[in-house]
């Protein structure tokens, strides 16, 4: 055996801790509809039984659109399976996950061209027509 | 003092994108326990922060805290030293040593008088000073000699904030905690055997972040992650509610992952962020590793009895206390308590 991930754990029990949490995006989910209100939902705050977090990333689902994002490690941003909700997993340059997050809106914010990238490209692209 | 560049210029410089910057938000905000609402803010707030002067001082210790910080996932340890702090002395991890360590010491409190944080992990002996030294200078005259030109102290886990293991019953050093020595500054408790790493680097993060210090509870503590009980935040709660209880570390309901109460947890009277920060970048917690909490960051945890006695024996703790901790689920709480005693009385007998 050479690392904790060959450890073999068994997941047992229902604790109950995903539940509230479906009821949480489907809130959300009302308020984007009703007044275009986003919602984030920190999951590094919330209590998780072994295995619920995975049982939550199951029941969400994976929807029609996957990003990679490369800026201080990797993030995935993937929308589920219910659309207006995004699963995002950032991590470190050591490749450990540092944030796991919900956001209930139309697109992530983080996905979107940033205006301070968008004038240092322009200038990079006129330094390379001069 | 020196012109040190600001958080945003060190991070353009390095290449790091606007998304990058974002993403380092969102994470800080995660670490200070804020909403994610405030990423916008803290995002301004982290453009034009420049980096703090760090001073570590390590007295009566073990140097596990220093392990824990080190193990920092978020931001990592060189992540926070060469990005958002200037770490300017640490016996550990410094490369200098002798004369040159206590040189750049001096350099750093003279550079940055008035404005730099000094960390304090492990007790201060107050008995024969020669119990504990460091380049021939007693731990008290130090630690006194360096807070003086600092705009706050953090004091690192127990041994800094409460007295610890060297204070512990019969404290034959004469140790006594940071606070009970520093009356003239702030002082900001972060207690733990060891604390955890996250809670360590966020009050840095918050200083740097807002440049000042955190919200802190009746024993100095940041109320983001010393605000509520293990117990208040326990995946386990459920069970202890529903009254069920592992009675040994192997029968059926230690299987089942039951409350674990009754063999000792001191997650109702421990204020401490291990059941939703977790350990060992957010692997587990020692109860989800189904081992009662001992209360480590609770003031002098050390002498309040047996780490397997349930607390309704009464060794931990006040009634007051226990009282309060039991308010949910009270019915259960008192089965629970007498079933304790019981077993209690049992093992007294056995011994």
């Amino acid at each position: 055996m050479t690392s904790v991930d060959e450890i073999p754990v068994q997941v047992v029990g229902q604790h109950g801790n995903v539940r509230p949490i479906l009821n949480e995006i489907m809130h959300a989910l009302d308020r984007l509809l009703e007044s275009d209100e986003p919602t984030i939902i920190d999951l590094a705050g919330l209590p998780f039984a072994p295995g619920e977090l995975e049982e939550l990333e199951a029941t969400l689902g994976t929807g029609e659109l996957t990003a990679e994002l490369d800026a201080l490690g990797s993030s995935r941003i993937r929308e589920t399976a219910y659309p207006g909700v995004w699963w995002l997993e950032h991590r470190n340059a050591h490749n450990e996950v540092v944030g796991r997050y919900l956001e209930i809106t139309r697109t992530p914010e983080i996905l979107s061209s940033q205006e301070a990238d968008i004038v240092a490209g322009r200038a990079r692209l006129e330094d390379r027509i001069e | 003092m020196k012109r040190t560049p600001t958080v945003g210029e060190i991070l353009r410089a390095k290449g790091v994108s606007r998304r990058g910057f974002l993403k380092y938000c969102a994470t800080t905000a995660s670490l200070l326990a804020l909403p994610p609402a405030m990423i916008p803010r803290i995002a301004r707030a982290i453009e034009n922060a420049r980096r703090p002067s760090v001073i570590w001082l390590s007295f009566q210790e073990c140097t596990g805290c220093t392990e824990s910080l080190t193990r920092s996932a978020s931001p990592t340890v060189e992540g926070l030293i060469f990005d958002a702090i200037s770490l300017d002395y640490h016996h550990t991890l410094q490369a200098a040593s002798g004369e040159q360590a206590e040189a750049a010491r001096h350099a750093a409190m003279e550079e940055n008088d008035g404005g730099y944080l000094v960390l304090v992990d492990g007790s201060i002996p107050t008995g024969n000073p020669g119990f504990s030294t460091i380049a021939g200078i007693s731990n008290r005259d130090m630690l006194m000699d360096t807070v003086k030109g600092a705009a706050a102290v953090v004091a690192i886990g127990s041994c800094a904030a409460f007295g610890g293991i060297p204070g512990a019953n019969p404290n034959p050093t004469g140790a006594v905690s940071v606070s009970e020595l520093v009356k003239d500054k702030p002082v900001v408790n972060v207690p733990g055997c060891p604390p955890i790493a996250m809670v360590m680097t966020a009050v840095l993060t918050q200083f740097l972040t807002f440049g000042q210090l955190p919200e802190l509870d009746k024993f100095g503590r940041p109320l983001a992650f010393f605000g509520k009980t293990i117990h208040d935040r326990c995946y386990r709660r459920p069970f202890y509610e529903q009254g069920k209880f592992a009675e040994s570390f192997d029968d059926e309901g230690a299987k089942a992952g039951w409350c674990l109460y009754k063999l000792g947890c001191k997650g109702p009277t421990t204020y401490n962020a291990c059941a939703t920060v977790k350990w060992n970048s957010g692997t587990s917690f020692p109860i989800e590793s189904g081992h009662p909490c001992l209360g480590c960051s609770e003031p002098g945890f050390w002498d309040k009895g047996g780490f397997y006695q349930p607390l309704s024996t009464g060794h931990f703790g006040s009634g007051a206390k226990l009282a309060g901790a039991a308010a949910a689920g009270v019915a259960l709480g008192v089965a629970a308590a007498a079933a304790g005693r019981r077993r209690q009385a049992k093992i007294t007998k056995e011994a």
